[in-house]
């Protein structure tokens, strides 16, 4: 069956099909309260962290900016909440290291409308000033990446676009905010595919959809522009669709080159959620002041899609979700996205940012099952290599990463395509921790080319 | 103590399978063709299939305590070397050299290359081509199938002293009123004495007194449920039995008579069980997809080879053995092609969208429109 749609051109090649898990995919979203103070990281993007515009004390209202884009590759950060900011400090951060962060004690009292934004008439504005319209709304790809989306939407000098890829497939287990932002805001989403094809020049646009997700692409159908040149398309789920590469082999079934960006076929990929945003924050010249985050797992008892402003501390957002930190002796874990690429945060003073798509939380007997597996060496099964998604040989990585040979990883493996999607480490039947492997010889490999 | 977080790396989930559930599974799926096995010779079958399994489970279990080793006994690997050992041995080869063989092949087949995963050959195979030098006599000595009274009685060869010559089977089968020829193994019989036996008697194994091992036809069922499940990669036997079919059929379309037909290469002697147990050990096989094939291939032409132009009457051993030994070369000229490197950067016709597009509208009259079939909501033409 895997061959058949792979030859009809309807998959890519490989993937696995891990339990999809989406306990929250009927809940409507939900709206999370306001915590009594909000930590906006200066840093929620690739690229350089933003400048703040704002003092110590000064009072801001909900969507009024409080950090400026400092050069192209960055964006504006915009107050969460009306308030006054209590500290420009460090804080914890998701990734580790604490990071520069701008403090907001919320006033209770407020009504908490957005009241910063000149709504614009988009149509009206040529496609650069679209996409520095794009930037003031400080976007990033909502999916994840957390890339800014104003640079993903500008085309290079020299390149053209002609298709628009709109990724929905949300191919994560657990996760369902890219879910109930198609269903639910199928509307806004054209609008923003419709100012992003202007932006990128792009003639048509493209959505991909798991097969999962029937209602989503309904909605989807429904809410098409007459225009007929935007088309809603269901793909086989299979575990990484969401990854751009794959999506475009399973619409278009072409490999993008090695190294190469999907710009090289005329193609932009984006997220249905960050277009779906844009289109609700652009016509109406805000900022990006809230995302919609699913919070679930086995620990979170009101599991759901909530829409929660950003700079929430975690801590909130569970004792709100039902998976209070007061159980005493009691450990879990805490993943911010999805299970299979997500990452384990060490506190829960870390706030929700940009980038995070999902709050997981398993309990301390649901990771038992895992713990308890003892790790064989590699049986040489063949699995990882008839589930890598890039056509890579883990075995053999595992065996030399083992050995530390971290050239010939880089080399002749072809290390360096390996976007960590999981696949190899989840099949795995001697339950060796392969990705964790290849991030650490990236990471090596990486230091040792910039030495 | 407030409730602590711990850490760990993603991925966060982990897949149902499991060395064990691997092992236990072809355990599973080796128990019919032991059972037809003993059906076949009856007690002397059984005592040898539990005593090469036991000896094999007991050496592990040393090798396993001097903790050097990666396995266990739970892991269900020693309980298969056992079985299949048990099964290529003629049935009435005598019980001390069995538990010679199961020693041998866990100790020189496996534990001396550090244990599960790093042998480099199938350990069954080096148990058995142990034997084979060691005890040459004794292990081409088979015995007819369907004996009566095998229930109740030992083949006489079976209950040797330890380091003692077994007992004549040939005067045993004489006074039981049989003749010579049904104790000589088909390939042999071929071999020696130009004899074919019909395909079909070989496929089912139950044609009357023959020296034959258990049926091909259940080895393959066995083994299609162990494919289809995916404990087992369905590429390496196919590949064997096609080329050992092929290339039997080429020699025997160009050189007619002095060969058998393909039929009877394919399910005489340990070809099937060879093809779907034995080359398939994953540890000693290659990992890459069109490894398996260039493997599975190259076992297919040497046991036709071997079994035409050698002494040996049976090559599926050393052809298996030889394949595992390239195996790592295998493996180094077979490297999957990655994600956007290989022909795949063209675009095939048959995908759902075309790469550049040349309409806008797909409801277009003139709109050049992929056929997509077996799909609900294709694209009308107007």
């Amino acid at each position: 069956m895997k061959l058949l749609s792979y030859f009809r051109g309807e998959a890519f090649q490989r993937g696995v099909h891990p339990p999809s898990c989406k306990l929250t995919a009927d809940r409507p979203i939900r709206r999370l309260p306001f915590a009594p103070r909000l930590v906006v990281p200066l840093s929620q993007h690739i690229g350089k962290p933003s400048r703040p515009i704002v003092r110590v004390g000064e009072e801001v209202v909900r969507g009024q900016p409080i950090a400026e884009a400092n050069g192209w590759l960055s964006v504006p950060q915009h107050a969460p909440a009306t308030g006054v900011v209590e500290a420009i400090e460090l804080r914890p951060s998701a990734r580790g290291p604490w990071t520069e962060s701008i403090v907001i004690r919320v006033y209770e009292a407020s009504t908490q409308e957005v009241l910063w934004g000149a709504p614009q008439d988009l149509d009206a504005f040529p496609p650069q000033d679209i996409i520095l319209a794009v930037q003031r709304t400080g976007m990033v790809g909502l999916g994840g990446a957390a890339f800014p989306s104003h640079a993903k939407l500008s085309v290079p000098e020299g390149a053209s676009v002609e298709t628009l890829v709109v990724n929905g497939c949300e191919c994560e287990p657990y996760l369902t905010c890219d879910h109930r932002m198609m269903v639910e805001h199928a509307r806004d989403l054209m609008v923003g595919i419709r100012h992003a094809m202007r932006a990128t020049g792009a003639s048509r646009a493209i959505i991909g959809v798991e097969d999962n997700k029937p209602e989503a692409a309904a909605a989807m159908r429904a809410a098409l522009p007459p225009g007929g040149n935007v088309f809603v398309e269901e793909v086989p789920t299979k575990y990484p669709q969401g990854s751009e590469k794959m999506l475009i082999t399973a619409l278009f079934g072409v490999e993008v080159p090695s190294g190469k960006l999907p710009l090289s076929l005329g193609m932009i990929v984006n997220n249905v959620g960050t277009l779906a945003a844009l289109g609700r924050l652009l016509p109406a010249g805000q900022g990006l002041v809230e995302r919609v985050v699913t919070v679930t797992g086995p620990g979170v008892g009101r599991p759901g899609d909530y829409r929660v402003p950003l700079g929430t501390p975690l801590s909130f957002v569970l004792d709100y979700a039902g998976a209070p930190a007061s159980v005493a002796n009691d450990s879990r874990q805490v993943i911010l996205g999805g299970p299979m690429m997500g990452q384990a945060i060490a506190s829960l003073d870390v706030p929700v940012t940009k980038g995070v798509s999902g709050v997981l939380v398993f309990r301390g007997e649901d990771m038992a099952a895992r713990e308890g597996r003892r790790t064989y060496p590699c049986i040489k099964c063949g699995e990882c290599v008839e589930s890598c998604p890039m056509g890579l040989n883990p075995s053999m990585l595992g065996m030399l990463a083992l050995r530390r040979e971290y050239d010939a990883m880089g080399g002749q493996y072809h290390l360096g395509d390996c976007f960590e999607c999981g696949c190899c480490t989840w099949i795995c039947p001697s339950n060796i921790p392969l990705v964790q492997q290849f991030r650490v010889a990236k990471q090596i490999l990486r230091e040792k080319a910039a030495a | 103590m407030k409730a602590s977080v711990e850490i760990r790396s993603a991925p966060h989930i982990k897949g149902p399978r499991s060395v064990e559930q691997i092992m236990a599974n072809v355990v599973y799926s080796l128990l019919p063709i032991c059972a037809f096995f003993v059906y076949q010779y009856g007690l002397s079958a059984a005592a040898s299939i539990l005593v090469v399994t036991a000896a094999c489970l007991l050496t592990e279990r040393a090798f396993v305590r001097t903790g050097t080793q990666a396995g266990s006994l739970s892991d269900f690997s020693a309980t298969i070397t056992g079985l299949l050992l048990a099964l290529t041995l003629p049935p009435g080869f005598p019980l001390w050299m069995g538990a010679v063989a199961g020693i041998s092949a866990i100790a020189l087949g496996k534990a001396l290359f550090g244990g599960i995963g790093f042998n480099v050959f199938n350990p069954a195979l080096v148990g058995r081509a142990f034997v084979q030098a060691a005890f040459p006599a004794a292990i081409a000595t088979y015995t007819p199938s369907f004996l009566p009274g095998r229930f109740t009685e030992f083949i006489p060869s079976s209950l040797a002293w330890p380091l003692m010559a077994p007992a004549d089977t040939a005067a045993w089968l004489k006074a039981m009123q049989y003749d010579a020829m049904a104790s000589a193994s088909p390939l042999a019989r071929w071999k020696f004495e130009g004899f074919v036996t019909p395909a079909w008697d070989l496929v089912t194994s139950l044609a009357g007194h023959m020296a034959v091992g258990p049926s091909p036809l259940l080895i393959v069922l066995c083994g299609a449920y162990l494919a289809l499940r995916r404990f087992m990669d369905w590429r390496i036997p196919v590949a064997v039995l096609g080329s050992a079919g092929l290339s039997a059929l080429i020699i025997y379309a160009a050189f007619g008579t002095k060969y058998p037909d393909p039929f009877f290469m394919l399910f005489s002697g340990g070809l099937v069980l060879g093809a779907v147990y034995m080359a398939t050990d994953m540890a000693t096989s290659p990992v890459t997809p069109r490894g398996m094939w260039l493997y599975g291939g190259l076992i297919g032409v040497l046991t036709v080879m071997i079994r035409y132009y050698s002494g040996l009457p049976e090559g599926v051993m050393y052809a298996i053995l030889i394949g595992n030994a390239a195996t790592p070369l295998i493996e180094r000229v077979t490297q999957p092609t990655p994600f956007g490197k290989g022909a795949s950067i063209h675009a095939r016709k048959s995908a759902s969208y075309t790469m550049h597009p040349d309409y806008i509208s797909r409801e277009e009259a003139s709109a050049k429109t992929p056929k997509k079939r077996f799909l609900k909501n294709k694209p009308k033409k107007t």
